[in-house]
């Protein structure tokens, strides 16, 4: 029973957050009208705009929330951090709550897009492990808390690889698996995740660095079948690729349909990125937004959204409330070396970008 | 003729009717292009905001080796798309203009239809027949498995690349020369086929010329979007199938670089009306001919 919530709720999940397909919009305009039609009866009439990525949120938890506060919560949708940020370069449009990934916080911080939170109208924020809240991405004063996270691994159908491909070496570096692995079509993933194989930290990464991951990959390229656009666990799933970079989030979707699919974070560590909120500067409603976000954190509500989302959570108290299956599942919640020599990516600068863009450019020209 | 307005005097009527369409063209091509077209020759600073700063930096990284090459690649993926697209559809443009009248409704429909439905589903669907374990692959095994049948590679390659190109893109190249071949005055057909022309010799002889200007439109509607494509070669296409729009979309969005982004789209610009150019030039010459 249990089981096939959690199956329902992660195949709903895959053809949602990272993924770009335009029928989402449609699934998202329905949405939205099913909110406007439920949210008809409250007496107060208060509002709060929610900009977030597309069903990334609990079945109940905007009603529960209307039920609570008597507001009524109006969420749209955007489908990369890209999308956030031109939407609010040019001014806040009126939106009170967003959900920036983690490297886009110290952007937009750096931007001056971000308000500071009052911690103390969050008392939920206690509900958050220690771990997630002092993080290099966005330093006291707070202007994010985060409410999900991710990690990037390697998705492998267990019956066609020898062993567990712990390593980067298979993607990166090795032609055993020709022609069977697809990796992101990210730049600074593809570099970054790169300069771990070769053991190196994946921030600050120097030119020389990006040049010798460069020629690994041009030297690693007829080996590759694909470049994916964050549409990896399809692949895997449908039989194209045995082995494929990917969020763990994603992985475990498919693993929930199919059990000869695996999941690892290499050895040589790995990427770590966070969903946080965040209160965009020029926010309507600041007092409603930092009690809209204390809900969101707090544990019932926390339960409530990954039995929809099925993410990792960075929420102690929602987190104990969870199945086992969920608490202790493998790929939701990875251990071993591979995590321990993982690290959070920090925003470094229109020029590092650059710097990554135009080598894999050139790789894929090569 | 005294039942015509002449335009010439009633200015209220000609500015009433080519006010609205012109105002739609001015405010939502012309100053965006405008924007973008400044965009070319400004400077990030910071990281949220462009200087203009009517520097040609961009334009010279456009120019390096690199981008050139790929430029280069992308035409050629785009000749070749709209070559197959004349080959093959040619023939169907033929058919249908010699098809009888109730037939040729539905033809066209037949042609048009695939616009009912949303690039990106046809895009995926695309996927579902070329991949590894697709209805292609699927059906053939099926069919010859007995006889050891391999399944083919044919998803994430620049192959899967073209099929997406000339899938999507043939009917831009068949309704423009349907509309040619329908004018066709059928009589001098008749008279070759009289003298003794055979069929092939007369289409060669007589049809493709008299269609030309037909032809240089479909070759035009059909290159110029084959050329700013990206969906194909990102959605189809394996480690080799970078084209130079993917690099175009690749500046606006992840690599945040909108003035190297907008230098790249204009240059395809240039081309275009380059292109455009050279066939209101060809018309002419035509036409004087």
């Amino acid at each position: 029973m249990a089981n096939s919530g959690v199956q329902n709720g992660l195949t709903r999940k895959q053809i949602s957050r990272r993924t770009l397909l335009a029928g989402m919009g449609v699934a998202g305009i329905g949405f939205s009208l099913q909110a406007c039609g439920s949210g008809g009866g409250g007496g107060s009439g208060e509002k709060l705009n929610f900009y977030t990525w597309d069903t990334y949120i609990g079945e109940t938890t905007l009603a529960d929330f209307q039920k609570a506060s008597g507001v009524k919560v109006q969420t749209s949708f955007f489908s990369t951090n890209d999308e956030l940020f031109a939407k609010l370069q040019a001014g806040n449009p009126g939106y009170d709550v967003i959900v920036p990934s983690n490297e886009f916080v110290t952007r937009m911080r750096q931007a001056n897009m971000l308000l500071p939170l009052d911690m103390a109208q969050i008392p939920n924020a206690k509900n958050i492990a220690p771990e997630f809240m002092g993080q290099d991405y966005d330093p006291a004063p707070k202007h994010s808390l985060p409410y999900t996270w991710l990690v990037t691994g390697i998705g492998y159908r267990k019956s066609r690889v020898n062993g567990v491909p712990d390593s980067w070496k298979w993607l990166y570096d090795s032609d055993l698996y020709k022609g069977r692995i697809a990796l992101l079509s990210e730049a600074a993933d593809l570099i970054r995740l790169g300069a771990k194989y070769l053991g190196k930290s994946l921030n600050g990464i120097d030119a020389a660095t990006v040049k010798q991951v460069e020629e690994m990959l041009i030297r690693q390229k007829p080996n590759i079948k694909t470049f994916h656009e964050d549409n990896g666990q399809d692949l895997l799933l449908a039989g194209d690729v045995d082995l494929v970079m990917e969020f763990n989030g994603d992985i475990a979707q498919i693993a929930a349909e199919d059990p000869d699919i695996g999941f690892v974070v290499p050895k040589e560590g790995s990427l770590l990125n966070a969903d946080t909120l965040a209160i965009p500067k020029g926010a309507p409603r600041v007092d409603l937004a930092h009690k809209f976000i204390n809900f969101l954190l707090d544990a019932e509500a926390g339960k409530g959204i990954i039995e929809t989302i099925l993410y990792p959570t960075p929420n102690v108290a929602a987190k104990a409330l969870m199945p086992e299956s969920y608490r202790s599942n493998p790929i939701i919640f990875p251990t071993g070396p591979g995590m321990d020599a993982s690290e959070w990516g920090k925003f470094e600068g229109p020029e590092q970008q650059r710097l990554f863009e135009e080598a894999i450019t050139r790789v894929r020209a090569a | 003729m005294q039942g015509e307005i002449d335009w010439k005097r009633s200015k209220s009527g000609l500015a009433g009717l080519l006010g609205p369409p012109l105002f739609w063209f001015i405010l939502f091509f012309a100053v965006p292009m405008a924007v973008v077209w400044a965009y070319s020759f400004g400077t990030n600073v910071g990281i949220a905001d462009i200087e203009i700063s009517g520097t040609f930096a961009n334009y010279a990284r456009v120019l390096e080796p690199l981008y050139l090459g790929i430029l280069a690649k992308s035409l050629a993926f785009a000749a070749l798309a709209t070559l197959i697209c004349l080959v093959v559809g040619f023939p169907v443009a033929l058919a249908i203009s010699f098809a009888p009248p109730g037939l040729k409704t539905w033809l066209l429909i037949g042609v048009m239809l695939p616009f009912w439905t949303n690039l990106l589903i046809r895009t995926y669907a695309l996927i579902a027949l070329l991949r590894d374990e697709g209805l292609i692959n699927q059906s053939l095994s099926l069919a010859f498995g007995w006889a050891g049948f391999e399944p083919m590679q044919m998803m994430n390659t620049n192959f899967a690349v073209m099929v997406g190109l000339v899938y999507v893109h043939l009917p831009f190249t068949v309704l423009p020369l349907y509309a040619a071949l329908d004018r066709l005055d059928r009589s001098l057909l008749e008279a070759s086929l009289d003298l003794g022309a055979g069929h092939l010799r007369t289409i060669w002889n007589i049809v493709i010329p008299l269609a030309g200007v037909g032809i240089a439109s479909a070759v035009l509607l059909t290159f110029i979007p084959v050329l700013g494509s990206y969906l194909q070669p990102d959605l189809l296409g394996g480690p080799d199938s970078q084209m130079i729009a993917n690099v175009i979309e690749r500046q606006f969005k992840r690599a945040n670089d909108w003035p190297f982004g907008a230098a790249l789209a204009f240059m395809l610009m240039y081309l275009t009306f380059f292109g455009i150019a050279l066939q209101s030039l060809l018309k002419k010459k035509e036409r004087t001919e």
